[in-house]
């Protein structure tokens, strides 16, 4: 079992993100201190892109907001390898495959170990090219975590089935944001991932409430949180690290319930 | 030039898009390949070059062009004669007409200057579906005719306020909305790039204006051209007026990108000077953008070539060396843009008077036994204003 998997090993897991540099690398340190402290089972980190095309407004807003701030890619392996002592969840990156590809896949790589980054979610990567990077990904043991939606439909056992690290499982149409309800069978779309891998499944996309969390913990075994958080730090800026230990803290206990 | 793998032209193409989309343009490409080959949808969309787009355009004899410059015979093809004054209009017409043969209700496309999406907004009209056009707001008010042309087709035109406010963004939102809606809506996309199938598409519906070009010039002269000029953003006109003769070697091809105030300018949009590989609106291929993959903000006094990236065929017919890209400043265009109205009595579009830029350099080169044909991609009337504007004009459109 890769390091991500651990994630899951103690019930159902709470995922939390955070845009590395928004609003600067000193609060993503502390951010990703904290989440950790108030039980967060693994932690994304986005690596700023001009153009994220998979992203609703919050999050692109925190991507222009990091960049403007000047946090770069090598500046974002720099603050994580500050902290690496201190962290012990497993951390993965979301990006898309552009800043990957451009920095060098090897180098890339290499500095994500050095990082103790362990896996990447890179939401432009469809089954179909994800030669692109799972050659790289595999020879530094760097989980290349395989996304479903709703639309997959056939496609769900052939993603599935070479899934690693985790399953992503995006509850909705649509790009990342905040919903006030969830339509979709997401239920359904579990249940076809579990009949092809082993491999945990968690659901994200629209996820912001207690109870959107634990409703859907008990679909699938973890929760993904990312533009609840985003706005937390957007409105509290450098004093978002108590706001957002208390909400992750309440949305973990949610998780648990379920 | 045939796709080596599915969607791939050389090293470049490909389909990098999130999952979510996957099936989309599965269901795209599927009735794509159906329809390409069914004589019905075929004969319905000759009808609707011929009877509505105005098909064939002319291939004009530029005679006082070619005086002037003394050397290669110069011949226009008259894309701006085309219904809704662009080549724009030949890609619309297949894409909407698909869309309308795969069911779908509602189709959505991103514009830059506003041609692509009036020539959207056309075919949605005529074809009686739901249109929406996502339009960088600065666009929006660079080209306020145009949102208001728009409208009057009865479209929706979205302000796009994110990242640059321009095409690239304008992409970024149509894309976004396609993965919110897209059982009853299709992605009629503008150029020769994006995922495949896009850009096999786009170039398919687009290659009868070099089909054309050599028919005529056959017709006129018994021979084929020597050179065959076209300006480059995402790259359709250039790729739809190259694409025949690409298997005739003994036709130079070139294309003209938007080198804004220059290429050594931070200001620019000359994607094949200065670009690098990389990976964005779904294709490999060659973008402006920094050593940490962020994609530049690029300009060009011309918003129909102002974008980051080329098509990914070109990509592959520079690197095969098959055809040429040269970089056209504003200033060489604005040139181009009054000398042939004033030589010919022909405005061109902004984005064409690049490769009339081209043109007046490489013609006085060339022999008077050679021939060149210039692709007059789209009328100047949208531009009046703007190059007004930059002669320190002062008009209200």
């Amino acid at each position: 079992m890769s390091r991500i998997g651990e994630a899951f090993k103690d019930g159902k897991a709470f995922i939390s993100f955070v845009t590395g540099g928004d609003p600067t690398l000193a609060v993503t340190q502390e951010l990703i201190l904290a989440m950790q402290e108030a039980g967060a089972d693994l932690i994304e980190i986005g690596i700023p892109f001009s153009d994220p095309v998979a992203e609703g407004p919050v999050i692109q807003e925190a991507n222009e907001r990091a960049l403007a701030a000047g946090c770069t890619t090598d500046r974002l392996f720099d603050a994580l390898e500050g902290i690496r002592d201190k962290v012990r969840v497993p951390l993965v990156f979301l990006t898309y495959v552009n800043p990957i590809f451009t920095y060098g896949k090897e180098a890339f790589m290499k500095r994500c170990v050095e990082a103790g980054v362990d896996g990447l979610i890179v939401p432009d990567l469809p089954y179909e090219e994800k030669s692109e990077l799972s050659g790289a990904c595999e020879e530094y043991g760097v989980d290349l975590i395989s996304m479903v939606a709703p639309t997959s439909r056939e496609r769900i056992s052939m993603i599935a089935s070479e899934a690693k690290g985790f399953v992503y499982c995006v509850s909705s149409l649509g790009v990342t944001g905040v919903r006030s309800e969830i339509r979709t069978d997401v239920g359904e779309i579990v249940k076809l991932v579990k009949e092809s891998t082993d491999t945990p499944c968690a659901i994200g996309f629209g996820i912001a409430t207690p109870d959107q969390a634990e409703k859907m913990a008990r679909l699938a075994d973890g929760a993904i949180v990312g533009s609840a958080i985003v706005k937390l730090v957007a409105k509290h800026g450098a004093d978002s690290i108590g706001p957002v230990a208390d909400y992750v803290r309440e949305m973990k206990a949610a998780v648990r319930r379920a | 030039m045939t796709e080596e793998k599915k969607g791939r032209f050389g090293p470049y193409g490909g389909q990098y898009i999130p999952e979510t989309l996957m099936n989309a343009v599965r269901e795209l490409e599927e009735a794509y390949e159906h329809y390409k080959n069914d004589p019905d949808f075929q004969a319905e969309l000759a009808d609707l070059y011929r009877n509505y787009a105005g098909r064939p355009s002319l291939l004009y004899y530029a005679e006082k062009m070619t005086r002037d410059l003394g050397g290669a015979k110069i011949y226009l093809k008259r894309e701006d004669l085309n219904h809704t004054g662009s080549h724009k209009i030949n890609n619309v017409l297949g894409q909407v007409l698909l869309a309308k043969k795969m069911g779908k209700t509602r189709v959505i496309a991103e514009t830059g200057a506003g041609q692509h999406g009036v020539a959207t907004a056309t075919a949605a009209a005529l074809m009686d579906m739901e249109c929406e056009v996502f339009m960088g707001k600065e666009d929006t008010e660079r080209q306020a005719l145009n949102v208001y042309r728009m409208e009057l087709l009865g479209a929706k035109v979205n302000a796009v306020e994110s990242g640059t406010m321009t095409l690239k963004d304008a992409v970024n939102e149509t894309m976004r909305e396609w993965t919110r809606r897209m059982d009853d809506t299709l992605y009629v996309l503008g150029s020769v790039m994006g995922p495949h199938p896009f850009p096999t598409i786009v170039r398919d519906f687009q290659k009868i204006i070099g089909k054309e070009i050599r028919e005529q010039i056959l017709e006129k002269e018994g021979r084929l051209p020597d050179a065959v000029v076209a300006c480059v953003g995402g790259g359709s006109n250039a790729m739809g007026a190259f694409y025949e003769f690409i298997p005739d070697t003994s036709v130079r091809l070139i294309g003209c990108e938007a080198a804004g105030l220059g290429v050594d300018d931070p200001k620019n949009a000359a994607t094949m000077a200065n670009g690098t590989l990389g990976v964005f609106h779904g294709m490999k291929s060659l973008f402006c953008q920094d050593e940490y993959g962020q994609i530049a903000p690029v300009y060009s006094i011309s918003a129909g070539l102002d974008y980051p990236g080329i098509g990914p065929e070109h990509a592959e017919l520079a690197r095969t060396g098959r055809a040429e890209y040269v970089p056209v400043t504003d200033d060489e265009a604005v040139d181009a843009f009054e000398y042939l109205s004033r030589t010919e009595g022909i405005i061109p579009a902004v984005e064409s008077a690049h490769a009339v830029a081209y043109a007046r350099k490489l013609a006085p080169s060339m022999g008077k036994d050679q021939l060149l044909v210039i692709n007059i991609s789209g009328r100047g009337d949208k531009d009046v204003a703007a190059i007004a504007r930059y002669r320190g004009v002062k008009i209200d459109e």
